[in-house]
């Protein structure tokens, strides 16, 4: 007993030079050189107007939805897109709904694209990412849809396709991970181009 | 999917695990010793003794065992309720730009016993529920104090087995400390600086409201003016149309807290998406290196624990035999996520782009299925794609990985004690065979510690068991289920292994906190994660003492090698058996019959 009340004395003060140094001067020491060194990520990687008005962030998706632009994933962020709860549909593989839905978005797809009624879709233009806020789609769907969008807005196909491979992120080192199409950076390039 | 490089990708990441085990292992021997020296020390020294000057640490009195015990239980409990009471009223403390509420009591009690065990199970939503100074104090400090607590122990136990006749075993504040600030610190600002220079945020300005370009229409519940849901003539809720044309953006210090939720496998995301969440894990790079610093330390110890007992190869065959089973756990959901689920496949997706539900373009089935593999191999937890969405059999590993006791390199020290205690079983077994007294590393090992080792065994599983079946029966229990049939089990199953294992991920489906306000989940699974925590340690560090003041007898050619090819298969086949027999039959009515129904097309 004659060590205990020493120990919780050291363990209260402990905790408080803790709080001071890895709470306070450690996230402080971190914000200053980030904000140094990488202004623009370290606030949001955001993507402003001519006037300075935030239109989004090019980490995160944005709902689009007319034939004109490229769609995004499907998101299960609250009711979509919803930066301030990401989240995944968490369904499981056996699950009703999460089929009914896949069953819906393949259906919507392959219309809104001129697919034949077999066509198999990408995988992910119909399934909800983890975050919901997934900035990406793969490179076959942003091929599928380049033909729409195309259409829709007179240009040739080639042209769409051209700006799809400009706005295509990695992998990273050419190796690491997997290539994506980042749809609202394509999205502003295309509303550029017009 | 592209197979090749996969692989390649792969004998990266491996390379780049062996490549830094021996070096940080090497600066571990130094940090774990009060009398070590660093290339830090011009500048952290000071620190270091102004901080035993100002705590009353005299770090030279080592403990016994039941002193570093009291100081571990002691340490844990101020921090507790240091966080439990930030959180219940964050609404009256400083850095909460968006006004978000207090926390339920408990809620509160659940994050606290969360984050205080290493675990970092999370019943919330980030972005919605903590404040700027929830997230970087009550939750931050946990974050580098229970992973140093984690090594600590680990330190003890590794110097009672390297020690003969002796009455101590280290000082717990100064392994705190010294891990604290030689090892964490100085890897969390370079990880975390990093980490800003992909993408991950770092400010203290409140969330950005953003235009967005093309403005749609949702339907939200309609809400009379007290704000209470309206009900039409038909008993659901009535909808009304309600326009988006803005996009809310978090901010916040992410980067900080991301870099040392990763290295001392912490993982409780500061989003509710976790890793998943650009903001957190935006690019593919980061992603690698964040999965390589769930593995560094948990590595560096087996290099630190043959150095220790001056036998490298004993401490290399620990590592071999966690390696052997993580290749053949990232193998197999690999290989699940990439089969797909022939039920949507039917629907019409594209066979060869596996399982996309739930996982991000940029990490692809490979790199979503390796970071499961590692964050329940470890105990981390934080996530890059929702495990609840795997397909069966690549949820079953990360369930599997979690109940063999998070062995496989494991959280940060809990990894390395951990497999100590399957150690001892493995040669009290070969002993057996036999027919010799057991010995490990020239100490007998006697019925006293063998009865403590599975005494640890036999809680951690009859805790994980109860807590499943209870939930299972009640009401309150199924309540929080977001899918039904053997996948709704598996939720409940996923959620008492990975809170007695001190993981934190999760099948995330469940509800734990629901609106209802029960507390049933909140409360059991947050015992749960004490009992996870303390009651391994308190086993743990009784060992280490008792073995600390055994005496050395000189090995003979009897003795059972703990190196080599031999040892290696005995330990895997220990883990394994043990794992087996303990929760086969719950993961049969959960993953595996979910695994033949989906092939039979079932849906629930």
């Amino acid at each position: 007993m004659k060590t205990f009340f020493p120990e919780f004395k050291t363990s209260l003060l402990l905790t408080l030079v803790f709080a001071v140094l890895l709470c306070g001067v450690y996230p402080l020491v971190v914000w200053g050189a980030g904000q140094a060194l990488f202004r623009d990520k370290a606030n949001g990687s955001l993507i402003l107007d001519q006037d300075g008005t935030v239109r989004g962030s090019s980490l995160l998706a944005q709902n689009f939805s007319s034939g004109k632009y490229f769609q995004p994933r499907p998101s299960a962020a609250g009711t979509g897109y919803d930066a301030t709860s990401s989240s995944g549909t968490n369904l499981g593989p056996t699950s009703q709904k999460l089929a009914d839905s896949i069953k819906a978005a393949v259906a919507s797809y392959r219309e809104a694209n001129g697919l034949a009624p077999d066509a198999a879709v990408p995988a992910d233009a119909v399934t909800a990412s983890g975050s919901g806020l997934d900035p990406h789609i793969s490179l076959a769907n942003a091929h599928i849809q380049a033909v729409r969008v195309a259409a829709a807005r007179h240009l040739s196909v080639d042209e769409v396709r051209s700006l799809v491979a400009r706005h295509t992120d990695g992998p990273g080192w050419g190796l690491l991970g997997e290539a994506g199409v980042n749809v609202l950076e394509l999205n502003r390039a295309l509303d550029g181009a017009r | 999917m592209n197979t090749p490089n996969a692989w390649f990708q792969f004998a990266l990441f491996v390379g780049a695990l062996l490549l830094i085990t021996k070096p940080l292992g090497a600066y571990l021997m130094r940090v774990l010793d009060t009398n070590g020296r660093t290339f830090l020390d011009p500048v952290v020294k000071p620190v270091e003794r102004l901080t035993y000057r100002l705590c009353g640490i005299d770090p030279g009195r080592e403990h016994g065992w039941r002193g570093y015990t009291i100081a571990l239980l002691l340490f844990s409990f101020v921090g507790m309720v240091f966080t439990y009471f930030i959180l219940r009223f964050q609404d009256h403390l400083p850095l909460n730009p968006q006004g978000l509420a207090g926390l339920s009591p408990h809620l509160a009690f659940n994050t606290a016993a969360s984050f205080t065990t290493n675990t970092n199970w999370q019943s919330y939503g980030g972005e919605s529920t903590m404040s700027y100074f929830s997230q970087m104090v009550a939750l931050t400090i946990h974050n580098f104090t229970s992973a140093a607590a984690g090594i600590a122990v680990a330190a003890a136990l590794v110097r009672g087995i390297a020690r003969h006749s002796a009455a101590t075993i280290g000082n717990f504040w100064a392994d705190v400390v010294r891990v604290t600030y030689y090892l964490l610190v100085p890897l969390c600002v370079v990880f975390a600086l990093f980490l800003v220079s992909q993408g991950v945020i770092q400010n203290f300005k409140p969330y950005t409201a953003a235009k967005t370009y093309e403005p749609y229409t949702i339907q939200v519940p309609k809400t009379d003016p007290a704000g209470q849901a309206v009900n039409g003539p038909d008993g659901k809720p009535v909808l009304v149309d309600q326009s988006v044309d803005t996009q809310t953006i978090v901010q916040g210090p992410i980067a900080s807290q991301v870099a040392i939720k990763m290295l001392g496998t912490n993982g409780g995301g500061y989003v509710n998406a976790n890793a998943a969440h650009p903001f957190e894990n935006p690019t593919p790079l980061s992603n690698f290196l964040q999965m390589l610093s769930i593995f560094a330390i948990p590595s560096a110890l087996t290099y630190y624990l043959g150095r220790m007992v001056k036998n490298q190869r004993h401490g290399w065959a620990v590592w071999g035999a966690m390696f052997a089973m993580f290749v053949a756990g990232t193998l197999a959901a690999w290989k699940a996520e990439a089969n797909g689920n022939p039920i949507h496949q039917k629907l019409g997706i594209a066979a060869a782009d596996g399982n996309m539900e739930g996982k991000e373009v940029r990490f692809g089935i490979f790199n979503s299925a390796l970071f499961a593999t590692i964050t329940t191999d470890a105990s981390c937890g934080a996530v890059n794609a929702m495990h609840d969405s795997f397909t069966p059999l690549g949820g079953l590993v990360p369930l599997f990985n979690i109940q063999t006791g998070e062995v496989i390199f494991g959280g940060v020290g809990a990894g390395l004690y951990g497999m100590l205690i399957f150690v001892v079983l493995a040669v009290f077994i070969a002993g057996l065979m036999v027919g010799r007294t057991p010995e490990y590393l020239g100490k007998k090992i006697e019925a006293y510690d063998v009865k403590l080792v599975m005494l640890v065994l036999m809680v951690l599983a009859a805790t994980i068991l109860g807590g499943t079946a209870w939930a299972a029966v009640t009401d309150w229990g199924q309540a929080g289920l977001n899918n039904a049939g053997p996948h709704g089990f598996s939720e409940i199953l996923y959620a008492y292994s990975s809170c007695v294992g001190n993981n934190g991920s999760a099948f995330a489906g469940l509800t734990a906190n629901p609106a209802s306000g029960d507390p049933h989940y909140n409360v059991t699974l947050g015992v749960a994660m004490l009992v996870g925590r303390f009651l391994m340690t308190i086993p743990i560090l009784a060992l280490a003492g008792n073995l600390a003041s055994k005496k050395l007898i000189p090995a003979s050619a009897g003795t059972f090698r703990t190196e080599g090819f031999t040892f290696v298969v005995l330990l895997i086949g220990t883990v394994l058996l043990v794992g087996a027999l303990t929760f086969l039959p719950a993961l049969a009515i959960g993953p595996v019959v979910e695994h033949y129904l989906m092939g039979a097309g079932t849906l629930f």
